[in-house]
């Protein structure tokens, strides 16, 4: 890491950017199994997690990945993983243990057009709902999307720390084009960079419960080894850890679980607002097809529309409180998304009919251009 | 107090609500008790050791036990304990897993674990079954046998676990039943001393699920069927085809040495370094 060290603009691609951020966050273990558009983020893990003590290991199948990350973490290291829509589909029982055990690791998600095998080269937001959706049972679920190779940078450095923080795992919604474009970027020096350790027991091992609630929702977490031993499992468990069908211990753990994020929603919510103040239509998007809508945006104003950009960077929990003030304010927003309307389904249930809610989807393996954008602005 | 029962003190969880989840007479305890008693033999401290399983009645042998305890997904725990020793090689890694657990649903974890030789030992305690979920057939389920799912018979042919296992590059195989107590004492300390990825296989009776259902008796009855069909491997090696037709062998199928994963990643992490001039 040494050589990179230097605050120098750099030509990355968005999958660079990850293993960069990755490694300034702390990531010291990566279990994956290639797809694209993933893969370089394996190749380049394999590269250098071994220089750096860390470990990189490819394993059989998706499930085994994250089944290994989720082992790794519970022994102390920072956990990733990364895969694409068939990868991400196996990962959802493993990603629901995470979820119920409380086990931070970050699982990037580089979406290609599906369903199925789909379209491998080609970029998609398809698989927003199964990020949000994708495991069984009800639970809460951190997702951020990078819509440039410095978000790439940022959110993966947030992703491990919330994922630290609140002891959940998180996903890096990124996709096919903000993976593979290359641009000039400034990574700031690792000593600017906050980066959170999760948040381990100090009390002496014989008092600790470890999934006793605390203010902010969220226990302390034993490491295997440290002299802290208790049981993990994916049952509902009570506050020892150990299983439990009891109604009034299901109720205060299921409770806690959507609390420590709720409590927290200030935290977790990131949007970026462009030109919004005095918008009169919103346009509401994410990832790549942000890029394109800031561009439309400009235009727009260009022509005399007063057009403003909401971008969602974290995608779930949905920043509802941040959007509402502007449900009022606009005659319409457009919610333009490379899927049959996936995003724009959330921004109709926060909308509850305060605004006209229009959309604007492709499903044909291209990217949405500014034009496409710009066209259905100046016609609203 | 009676030695068995010192260690039971030893070693079980007291603030752990039992009674426990297994039919009396099941033989899941027993093995649990071969494993405690091979882990208090070699002096192993109680921080040192992971226990991991998957989902089965054999995925709830390490809540009861003082130690760092995982129960992961069905048929994943081999994977969990994989990232745990890589993350912490120094941790004494033990899986447990039963039947369908590591050779159905786990079955291609099963054997990427063994062909990489992660120091692991995993111990796959095989009932022929799948007991927790009400006796649908398994993988070992043998050919013509009844289970719920079977309800006419079986017509798949079992696994041989153990012979499975040193095909895909187990550097130690043993197999052992519950009814050999000693034996399965002595595989089990084998397996946790081994380097590198060590399995014994358990054979064990299901009888509230597997034997009622193909009338073979109770506990008792079916451990009795262990003793008669159980040959050691040394003696099996002078009788007949036709002699072994209805056995199975017991005691070490292979004990090996292969480059162990662990200390081969040292080594790459090793070159990793010199190749960026560290
Ligand atoms: C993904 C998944 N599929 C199915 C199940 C249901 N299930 C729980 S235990 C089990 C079989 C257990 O059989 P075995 O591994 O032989 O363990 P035993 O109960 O016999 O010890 C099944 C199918 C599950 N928990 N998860
Ligand atoms: S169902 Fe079978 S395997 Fe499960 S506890 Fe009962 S006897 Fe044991
Ligand atoms: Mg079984």
């Amino acid at each position: 890491m040494a050589r990179r060290r230097k605050k120098r603009p750099q030509l990355l691609q968005g999958n660079e950017a990850i293993v960069e951020g990755a490694l300034v966050a702390g990531c010291r273990f990566f279990a994956g199994y290639p797809i694209t558009p993933a893969s370089e983020i394996s190749e380049i893990l394999a590269y250098r997690l071994p220089q750096v003590e860390g470990t990189f290991i490819q394993m059989e199948d998706e499930i085994a990945s994250l089944g290994a990350v989720i082992g790794a973490s519970l022994a102390g290291v920072k956990s990733m993983t990364a895969t694409s829509g068939p990868g991400f589909s196996l990962m959802q029982e493993n990603l629901g243990f995470a979820c119920v055990a409380e086990v931070p690791c970050v699982v990037v998600n580089v979406m290609r057009g599906g369903p199925s095998t789909g379209l491998p080269t080609n970029p998609s937001q398809g698989d927003v709902m199964q990020a949000r959706w994708g495991t069984h049972g009800d639970h809460p679920i951190i997702v951020l999307a990078p819509s440039s190779v410095q978000d790439s940078f940022d959110l993966t450095v947030k992703a491990f720390n919330f994922s630290e923080r609140y002891r959940t795992p998180v996903i890096v919604l990124s996709d096919e084009v903000v993976a593979h474009t290359r641009e000039t970027v400034l990574l700031p020096d690792p000593e600017e960079i906050e980066v959170l350790e999760r948040i381990t027991p100090s009390m002496p091992p014989e008092w600790y419960i470890p999934y006793e609630d605390t203010s902010r929702g969220v226990p302390p977490m034993g490491i295997f080894g440290d002299g802290y031993r208790y049981h993990v499992t994916g049952l509902i468990h009570d506050i020892r850890g150990f299983p439990t069908a009891r109604a009034d211990e299901i109720e205060p753990f299921m409770g806690r679980l959507f609390r420590k994020i709720s409590q927290h929603f200030h935290d977790i919510q990131i949007v970026n607002q462009f030109m919004t103040e005095d918008a009169e239509i919103l346009v509401i998007a994410y990832g790549s097809v942000a890029r394109s809508a800031r561009r439309a945006v400009l235009d727009a104003r260009g022509k005399g529309v007063k057009a403003g950009l909401f971008q969602l960077v974290t995608l779930f929990p949905f920043p509802r409180r941040d959007l509402e003030p502007f449900l009022r304010q606009v005659r319409a927003v457009l919610v333009p998304e490379m899927n049959m309307g996936q995003i724009s389904r959330e921004v109709k249930r926060v909308n509850e009919g305060t605004t006209r809610v229009l959309t604007l989807n492709r499903i044909d393996g291209r990217m949405i251009t500014p034009q496409e954008i710009y066209e259905r602005l100046i016609k609203e | 107090m009676a030695e068995v029962t010192k260690l039971v003190h030893k070693y079980l969880r007291h603030d752990k609500k039992f009674p426990h989840v297994w039919c009396p007479g099941c033989g899941n305890g027993i093995v649990l008790g071969a494993m405690i008693r091979a882990i208090d033999r070699l002096g192993y401290r109680k921080d040192e050791i992971v226990m991991v399983s998957g989902i089965g009645c054999s995925g709830r042998l390490p809540v009861y036990v003082d130690f760092n305890t995982l129960h992961t997904t069905h048929g994943r725990a081999l994977t969990f304990a994989t990232g745990i020793k890589l993350a912490k090689p120094e941790l004494k890694v033990i899986v447990v897993m039963g039947d369908g657990d590591a050779t159905a649903i786990g079955g291609n974890h099963f054997i990427h674990a063994a062909r990489r030789n992660i120091n692991l030992t995993a111990i796959i305690i095989n009932n022929n079954i799948y007991g927790m979920t009400g006796g649908q057939y398994s993988p070992t389920t043998p050919y013509g046998m009844k289970a719920t799912t079977a309800p006419y018979r079986n017509i798949e042919h079992a696994f041989n676990i153990a012979e499975l296992a040193v095909t895909a590059g187990a550097v130690f195989v043993g197999r052992g039943t519950v009814y050999h107590a000693r034996l399965l004492d002595k595989l089990v300390e084998k397996a946790f001393i081994k380097r590198g990825f060590g399995v014994v296989e358990v054979i064990t009776h299901c009888h509230t699920q597997y034997g009622r259902r193909n009338r073979l008796g109770n506990a008792v009855a079916m451990m009795n069927w262990q003793k008669e069909h159980a040959v050691r491997v040394e003696k099996a090696t002078e009788m007949s085809a036709e002699e072994l037709r209805d056995k199975f062998t017991i005691g070490v199928l292979v004990d090996r040495e292969l480059p162990v994963y662990t200390e081969q990643y040292n080594l790459v992490r090793q070159q990793a370094r010199e190749s960026i001039g560290r």
